[in-house]
Order: C-alpha cells, then structure tokens, then sequence
C-alpha cells in the first residue's frame, strides 16, 4: 500500500508527461487526477491506522548509495509524523489536481502542468516518508525542482523565468546549509539513517568541533546547519524573497507548493529532527526568533501589498514564522498542527483567490476589483470562510492551532518564549487586518475595474468550486475534530510517540486569561475595524499613509531585501565574473603564459632567420668565429 | 595464457581505422559504408568491453586480464591490465566513441574518412592510456592522444583553430616533458618502469616530492587545473563537436585517472604532502571558474568552465583519501564523462542549425523544439548535481569525503553548488526560455532521429546511476579499499621511520 501511495503519482507523470499525444489531454488530466486521489484515500486509510492501530512501518524499496561505510537506502518510513504529512500532500493535491482541471481549461499545455503537479506529489512524499537525511535531501531537491518548473510555467513570461530560477538559487542556499548539515551528521556518527543518528544523539552533548576558526557545540551547529535548510525551503527572514516571486505560477501551484505543501517541509525538517533539536537550547532560541521575525514582518508588508497573491503569500510566510516559533519552544506537535490546519484554509484562500482572477480575466491587484460579492457569492463565502480560519475566528481550525502556539510558547517560560507570545497576539491582529482588507477591496466597497465590465463577472466552473467545498469543511472543522489527537497533553504522546521527542514534557497548566482570550476578541473586533477603515471611511486610511510616508514606502517595497541582495550578491557576482576572466584569464594568464612564449618563439625565430641571409661571406665568418671560439677554448683548458 | 582481451580492444578501433584508409572514394556509397565501418568496430568495441566487465571480478583487488610481453629486449615491457578503476573508464571511452562517430553526420563536411581515422586512433589511445601498468606505455598512449587530438582541431576546426591548436601542444607538451624526466629518473633508479613492481619496491620517500611534482605537472594541465586551464576553452570552441566530446568526456578523464594511479598510489607520502596544494588549486577552480562560467557569451566556452569547476571537485575528491571522496571523484568522473558529452553534442545539435554559439542568438526555443528542451534539461539538471542524476551522486560522495578531511575546505566547495546551479539555469534559461525573437529560429527543426538516439542513449545512464549507482560503486570498491589501505600504510610507516 505504501508503494501505491508513493509510485502512482510517479506513474501519473509520466504517463501524463510522455503520452499525452497519444492518449489525448482529458486523459491525461483523469489519470493524473484519479491517481493521485486514490492514494490520497490509501493515506487515510494508513492515517486511521496509525491512530486507531498503532500502525508502524519502515519498508526499504532499493540499495541507493553504498560507499564504504556509507549505506543509504530507498525506503518508505511510516509513523504519525510521517502518516499526517500523506494525508495533507495526498489530500490537497489530489484537490489541486481536480481544480486544475478547471483552472487550467484554456491552456494549450494542460498534460505538461498535471505531469509537473503529479511529480511533484512524488517528489514530496518521497520527503515525507524517507527514513534518512539523503533521501530526504533527494526530495527535498526534487519538490524544488518542480515548484522551479511550474513557477516557471508559462515561459514566455520573462518574470516568470526570473522567479523561477530566484526560487531555485535562493533554496540552493538554504540547501548549502543543509548538505553541510549532512556532512556533520556523517562526520560525527558514520550513518545519515534517522534512528541510528537519534540514538547517538545523547552522547554527542557535550563535543566541542572547530569549524571555521570557531569553537562550538556539536550538536547547536548540527541544528543550526539544518535549520538554514529549513529557512530556504519555508521562506524564513533572509531566504523569503523567492516566495512572493514565486506567485507568478498558475494559481493551483501556488496553493499546492507554495501554500500547503512544500514550504512546509522545513517546518516538517525541524519537527522529523526534534530527537537533535532537543539537545540544543541555542538552536530551539534561534529558530524562535528567526520564527517570531518572520511572522511580524511579514505580516507588516502584507498589509500594504496590492496583488491578491501576493499577499496570501506574505501571510504564509507569516504563518509558517508561527510554526517554527513554535518548534522553537519545543511545541513540535502543536507546529505540526498548525502545519496541518493552515494547510486546509491557505490552500482554500488561494484556490479562492485563483477564482477571483478567474472571473477577472487574469486581473491580480485588488484596487482594480471590489463589490463583487453578488457576482460572485461562492467564491465570496468560501473565501469568508478561509479568512475566519486563517485569522483564527473562534472555534475555526485556525483559532485552536494559532492560539495553542501562542499559549505553549507563553507557557515555555524562558524569555524568548514569553517575546514569542506577545509578538504571536500581535501578529494574529496585523494578520486579521490584511486579511480582511483583501476580503473588503476585493469584494465590496466600489467596482474599480475599468477592462472588464461587471456584468461579465462569472462565478467559475462547477470543477473548481468543489474542491473549495471540501477545503471550507476541513478549513472549519480540522482543528475542532483533530485538537485532541494533535496537541491534547494527554493523548498527543500516545499518537505521536518516537516520531517527536519531548525532552522536557509540555508543562501542564495554563497561561493566564488575558493570554488565552485576547487574541479572539482582537480578531473579532479586527473585523468591523477593518470594514471601517477599507470600505466606510478611506479618508482615515489614506491620511495615515500620507503622514507615515517613509513607513508605507518601506513596507511597500518589502524592507527593501531584494535591492539589498542585488547590491550585495547578484551585481557583485556578475562583476566577479568578468573579472576573473577578462583580467586574469585573458589578460594575466593567457598574456604571460603561452601567448608571451609563442611570442618569444617567433622573436628568436624571426632573428634566426636573420642569420641565412645567403651571403658566403656572412657563414663564412660565423664559421671562422666559432672555429676560433674552439680554438681558444682548447688553449685555456 | 588466455585470449589478449586487453590488447584486442585497443587495437580494433586502430585495426579498424586500417581499413578505412583503404576504403577509397569519399562521396556517396563510399561515405557511407566508412561511416558504417567506423560504427560498427566501434560498437562492438562497447560490447565486448562490456563482456569484460562481466568477466571481471570485483571482489578481488589484484590487476586482472593481465598481458605482459617483452618489448625493445626487455628494456620496455608492454604490460596492460585493468582494475576495478581502469574498467569504468574503459568503458566510458568505449561508450562514447560510437555516439561521437553518430554525431559526425551533420558536422563534418570534409574529409570524412580522416576524421573518422583520426577518432578511432585517439579510442585505441585513450583505451591503452587506462590499460597501461608500465609507465613508458603509459606515457606513449598518454602523449599520442594529443597528436590526433592536435589534429582534429586543427583540420576541422572554427576561425581561430590554429591559435587554440598550438596553445593546446604548448600547454599539454610542456607538462609531458617534465614527465617524461621524472619516469627515465624512475627506470635508471629502479631498473624497472613497471607499476606493479614499483607499487611493491616503493618510492623512496625522499624523491617522492620531485617526482610528483613532474607528474602533477602533466596531470594539472590535463585535469585541467587553475591556472593552467586557459587552453581547454579555446580548444573546445574551435573544435568540431565530436573533438569537444572526446576531449571533455575522455581526455580530461585521463588526468584524474593519472592522479589516482600515479600520484597516490606511487607517492602517497608527496601526496599528502602535497595535498593543501591540491586542495587550494581545486577551490580556486570550483569557485573562480564557475564565477567565470556565469558570464560566458558563448555556450560552449561556458561549458567547458563548468567543465575544469567540475574537474576542481575530482580533483578535491581524489586527495580526501576517503573511501567516499575517491569513489565520489571516480563516479563524477564517469558522469561528467557522459553529462559534458552530452552538453557539448547538445550545443553541437543547435550550431549545425544556426551557426552561432553565442548565446544571445537564442531564445524560446522550447516552442520550436520541444523535444530538444527536454533532453537538455536532463543533462542541466545532472550537470548541477540534483539527486536523481549521476552528478549528485558523485558531487555529494566528493564534499562528504572531504567534510571528513577537512571542514573548511568542504564548506568552500559546497559554495560552488549555488554557483552551478546559477550558471547552468540561466544558460538553459536564456536558450530555451523566454519569448522566441530571433525569426530565423522559426524554421530550425526539432531533434532528428539520430539525434535523439544520440542524446537519450547517454541520458539513461545519467538518470540510471543516478537512482542506482551501486554497480558502479561496487566494481571500484575494492580497488579504492586496496589503495587507501597501502596509502595509509605507506603514511603510518613512514611516520615511523621519522619519529
């Protein structure tokens, strides 16, 4: 069954990649889709078992790499961990899968895009299920390689092109950290396989390793080196700037890999690695912070941003800062759940979102939308819907994981933990502004496009509006129905057991009210807050802005971290580059090198020539002074 | 003794050229059945060095097939014999030969059957250079592959072919000579150029570090290594494509080869000594040609970068004296040997169409050859190292084994990881991607039959030991355990004889 689970999507590809001339592109799109739902339903089956049946599994499919004491292994781990990551990839892409359909009807490239979504499944399971770091590396490379080809979808796009190779380049140095994450495991316990390397953890505490001139714990820069990783692949401060980009894939892709899916493999790195992460305070403190920083200033640009997409994107760089701050205070099960809701309700809102520029003819900025809720009342209450769980309305799936992150790091007690919190209350208030002011511009207020009449405004196809359907349920229910499995402290060791590690158990207890309650009243009250601001009285809003100019200009222009690094990296590099070759190359090597010895060669030669000039007289008299160097050479000896 | 197996696939590919010289005529039917010649030995060429590997025996570490005969009353023994090592490679050139003489069709124009000629000559060469257990052999096939190799770039190849020609001689001869020095040294020190013989007498410690020096001399400018490598992108962009395919596939292999043979299991104790060296001078080629290779106009000259940056990581990983470094270096070897090949016939295919290497005059050629598109993906994708292709496998084998020699010097390699990727996607980027402006692209045609054939014959392997690289692995383990065993060996005992 495992098998099934992990091969039909492969297979899916590459009958959808390299037959779709022959089978024609409505096949191409039922297979991928069909295949890629039945091991959705085999997921949950394996699900269900692993919750009711203690389930446990590690199947080794094929020898990969053997080199000396190096033995890496294809294989299929299953425990809970892995068991939830199947069901949300499964799930949502098998969803993603369906609303392409739709989605993509008018594109002449359909088996192309289902061929990439069915790999990238693939790709991605293959991560989720691997029992050791090289093949969690093989798809961790892979699901990038397929999110590089479908933000780079439409070709023809030159920014496409651009993101797509920025998303690439900016993973690749997350991945840097990584390999040498890997390398360090290596180096210290001879296996890259996770249960060997887990069970050697403890006596590794105490090692101190130069590296880089630096003295430090073993075990910090393991962690640390991983988490770099873990930064580029889930758009942390520093390696995000790729995400946004991203955005100008088709739509699908974005909710799939961009939202639910991929970026959350390091969130799910960090969680897999809880038996290291464990043992070090400085990484837990570190990746708290980078977490907590992510989420706040994000969520500070999202809330200027003009493009739908974009700013679902900035939220999900803000949400996945709450999973990680979350692993950061040891609460791995409570991030896993976030992980778990946020995939629901983030792919609905991009799926919805897909819908609007759908009806808008391929219109993303929301001041060219508004007052269309009539138009197009589906979308409006699925997106409704997505908002109310992303922002963490009462009893919503949203609130139950959002506000058990902010409780548990509340409840760590160290000082990180308690900042965590209180950024954590007041990053849920930034999210519920933006997001209710692109509910607001997008759907009420004024009708602000001049291209496309109102009128012609349609609601999308059946094919796409029922996969919202579905998310909206798990969006609304998936935290009310899976609380108790996920983080209740006395069942959650009884689900997840080895596959997270709790060095300190969870502290039982409870942070006091105004922690608990404060965040709902202020997401509530956001609500007519932001109604008032976007839609009854701009005037406010627009006095704001122009007294904090500087302010929105640096919001607007995302902190300025992309002139940064093209200051910093991209122009410095191209400069390297013609450098080393036209100064050094050409003109130092080449120029003193061969070309001066081929130049010396015709010199002498060119003099040599001089001498057979024909004359007897000339040979005549060499010959006499050679004859006569002899001679005295003779004498003296 | 057996049947010379060794000895008959070196000299069919020579006997074979043979027969094309009396092959008369060169238009039409004539062409033809040349081509055909020259394909035919040369596949059966690949089988039977295919058979060999099935014959060979993995388990054990000692030189088989071995031929030994008296040569010059005794004073030079022609010795051949293979390991674990030397097998892969014979089988890359065997592999690659036959597609190079496929490639030929579109490319050459003239004077066909000399080139063919010259292309079966350089197989016997390079085939004898990874056979040779006797060192004057070694150096006799070693330097007669340039002399084809000259040629090839200097009859059929671009404007400047010339200029590239000379400097290729006068960089390549320049090594030998030194070389050539250090093995007269070896025979009138040691009475014998045996490898064999010297593997067991051992150097004395005290010449190790001229000799390796002379050797490394060759080698660097072979590999080839920072700062001697001005000549392999000019070689390259002047020579035909089947010159840049046995010049990148093979030839450059032969250095690496060199080093694994001569210098670590000849002078392990210079080898260490020198290893800061090796490190320095591969990082310099990992970090400062990929910079390089970033902002190359002309694809092929970009590739050849990518080319010595790749080299930089065999070389790093021969000197890790790990069990993972070497077999990294050997598969990295093996599958650059295929991944450049398959780069340089992919410009090759896109220049027979245009005439133009220069990458401006591309752009959205995905529309009109999609085909094309995909197959240069493949071997993008492996030239990057992502895990799925041969690349990753033996880029990570290399880093992993140099992590455990050194931290710093594995932390600066890994930087030329981003550097690869950047360069190798924003080359595919600008060729197949993007809006298709040039009109004269409109009417190129996709990949032909031949083509095609071509490039996914050296795609499935790239993709197979990529996912599977075990029969690889497994058929240098044992030679690579045997020569770190008698390196460490060699470095324990004389640290003992030194206090």
């Amino acid at each position: 069954m495992e098998l099934l689970i992990l091969f039909l999507p492969l297979i899916a590809a590459i009958i959808s990649g390299f037959f779709s001339k022959l089978i024609g592109d409505r096949t191409c799109e039922i297979i991928t889709s069909l295949f890629v739902s039945i091991s959705a339903v085999l997921s949950i089956i394996i699900f269900y078992n692993v919750i009711f049946n203690d389930y446990l599994s590690d199947t080794i499919i094929a020898s990969w790499i053997n080199s000396g004491t190096l033995i890496v292994n294809w294989s299929i781990k299953i425990d809970a961990l892995s068991a939830v990551m199947l069901v949300v990839v499964t799930l949502i892409s098998s969803l993603v899968h369906i609303y392409s359909i739709g989605y993509m009807s008018h594109d002449p490239d359909k088996p192309r895009f289902m061929a990439y979504l069915s790999l990238f499944t693939f790709a991605m399971l293959s991560l989720v299920t691997a029992d050791n770091f090289l093949q969690l590396f093989f798809g961790w490379e892979g699901v990038g390689l397929c999110s590089y080809f479908l933000i780079g979808f439409w070709y023809k796009k030159e920014t496409a092109n651009a993101a797509a190779i920025k998303a690439f380049l900016v993973n690749r140095v997350g991945d840097f950290g990584f390999a040498l994450g890997i390398f360090l495991i290596f180096y210290f316990f001879g296996t890259v396989n996770y249960t060997e390397v887990f069970n050697q953890i403890p006596q590794l505490i105490d090692k101190k390793i130069i590296f880089l001139g630096i003295s430090c714990n073993a075990v910090d820069l393991i962690c640390l080196l991983l988490f770099i990783g873990a930064m580029g692949k889930s758009a942390q401060i520093f390696l995000h700037t790729w995400l946004p980009d991203a955005m100008e894939g088709p739509t699908p892709v974005s909710a799939l890999i961009h939202a639910a899916t991929m970026v959350t493999a390091g969130v799910f790195l960090v969680v897999r690695c809880s038996p290291i992460f464990e043992y070090s305070i400085l990484a837990l403190n570190f990746i708290t912070v980078v977490g907590m920083s992510t989420a706040f200033f994000a969520a500070t640009i999202a809330l200027v941003q003009t493009d739908i997409k974009k700013i679902i994107a900035y939220s999900t760089c803000s949400q996945l800062g709450y999973m990680f701050f979350a692993t950061g205070v040891g609460a791995y099960n409570v991030a896993m759940f976030h992980l778990f809701t946020h995939a629901f309700f983030k792919a609905l809102l991009f799926l919805g979102s897909g819908s609007v520029i759908h009806a808008f003819n391929n219109e993303q900025n929301i001041n060219k939308m508004g007052s269309v809720w009539k138009k197009l009342p589906y979308t409006w209450l699925m997106m409704i819907i997505g908002t109310l769980a992303l922002t963490g309305f009462p009893l919503l799936s949203g609130f139950f994981s959002k506000d058990a992150i902010i409780e548990f790091s509340y409840l760590r007690g160290n000082t990180t933990g308690i900042i965590a919190a209180y950024v954590g209350i007041f990053t849920a208030f930034l999210t519920a502004i933006y997001s209710w002011r692109l509910i607001f511009k997008t759907f009420h207020g004024q009708y602000n496009n001049d291209e496309i009449k109102i009128e012609k405004i349609h609601e999308s196809s059946f094919l796409m509006l029922i996969p919202l359907s579905i998310l909206s349920v798990g969006s609304v229910f998936a935290g009310y129905v899976f609380k108790d499995l996920f983080i209740d402290q006395l069942n959650t060791f009884n689900f997840w057991k080895d596959s997270i590690k709790f060095l300190n158990p969870l502290s039982p207890g409870h942070p006091p009210l105004i922690i608990i309650y404060i965040t709902p009243i202020l997401v509530t009250l956001s609500i007519p807050f932001s109604y008032y601001l976007f839609v009854k009285n701009k005037k406010i809003l627009t006095s704001i802005v122009d007294a904090n100019k500087s302010i929105y200009n640096f919001l607007l222009n995302k902190w300025y971290f992309d002139e940064f690094y093209e200051i910093i990296f991209i122009k410095p590099s191209k400069k390297i580059g013609k450098f080393f070759w036209k100064s050094i190359d050409l003109n130092t090597i080449d120029r003193f090198g061969p070309d001066s010895i081929s130049k010396i060669i015709k010199i002498l030669s060119l003099k040599a020539t001089k001498f057979q000039s024909g004359f007897i007289y000339q040979y005549a008299f060499i010959m006499l002074l050679g004859f006569s160097a002899i001679l005295t050479f003779l004498i003296i000896n | 003794m057996d049947f010379p197996i060794l000895s008959s696939i070196i000299l069919l590919p020579s006997i074979g050229s043979l027969f094309l010289f009396f092959i008369k005529g060169s238009e039409g039917k004539s062409l033809q059945t040349i081509k055909y010649v020259a394909l035919f030995v040369t596949i059966t060429n690949f089988f039977i060095s295919i058979y060999l590997w099935y014959l060979f025996d993995e388990t054990s570490s000692n030189f088989q097939f071995i031929e030994d005969k008296e040569w010059l009353d005794g004073f030079i023994n022609y010795k051949v014999g293979i390991d674990g090592i030397s097998i892969l490679f014979i089988i890359l050139t065997t592999f690659i030969t036959p597609l190079c003489v496929l490639s030929v069709n579109n490319s050459i124009k003239s004077r066909l059957k000399d080139f063919l000629i010259a292309i079966l000559l350089m197989e016997s060469l390079m085939i004898g250079v990874f056979c040779s257990l006797d060192l004057i052999i070694f150096y006799l096939f070693f330097e007669g592959g340039l002399i084809p190799m000259f040629l090839i770039i200097g009859i059929w190849g671009g404007e400047r072919r010339v200029y590239s020609a000379f400097k290729f001689f006068l960089y390549t001869l320049f090594g030998s000579v030194l070389m050539l020095v250090a093995i007269i040294v070896i025979y009138l020190t040691y009475g014998t150029t045996d490898i064999t013989k010297l593997y067991e007498i051992g150097i004395n410690a005290n010449f190790q570090n001229l000799l390796w020096l002379a050797f490394f001399s060759s080698f660097a400018v072979k590999t080839p290594m920072w700062p001697v490598h001005t000549w392999l992108p000019d070689a390259h962009v002047e020579a035909p494509t089947a010159g840049s395919v046995l010049l990148a596939a093979i030839l450059l292999k032969m250095a690496g080869y060199g080093f694994i043979r001569f210098s670590i299991g000849l002078f392990p104790i210079a080898s260490e000594f020198f290893t800061p060296l090796i490190y320095f001078l591969s990082l310099v080629a990992i970090i400062y040609t990929s910079f390089v290779a970033l902002m190359q106009e002309d694809m092929k000259k970009l590739i050849a970068y990518s080319s010595v940056a790749h080299m930089g990581y065999v070389t790093l990983g021969i000197f890790t004296n790990t069990q993972q470094g070497l077999e990294g270096s050997i598969v990295q070897m093996i599958s650059h040997g295929l991944v450049s090949a398959a780069l340089f016939l992919s410009v090759g295919v896109l220049y027979d169409r245009t005439h133009s290497r220069l990458i401006k005059t591309y752009g959205g050629l995905v529309s009109v050859m999609p085909k094309y598109s995909i197959l240069l993906m493949i071997f993008t994708l492996s030239a990057l190292g992502l895990p799925g292709t041969s690349g990753f496998v033996g880029e990570f084998l290399i880093l992993m084994g140099a992590f455990r020699d050194n931290f710093l010097v594995a932390t600066i390699a890994c930087f030329g990881v981003i550097l690869g990727a950047a360069y190798m996607l924003w080359l595919y980027k600008r060729v197949i991607f993007g809006k298709l402006n040039n009109k004269d692209l409109l009417k190129i045609d996709d990949l032909n039959k031949s083509e095609i054939l071509v490039l996914s014959i050296i795609a499935l392997p790239t993709l197979f030991y990529g996912f599977y690289p075990e029969p690889l692995l497994n058929t240098v383990e044992v030679s690579v355990n045997n020569l770190i065993d008698t390196y460490n060996y060699n470095l324990v005992s004389f640290g003992a004889n030194n206090g």
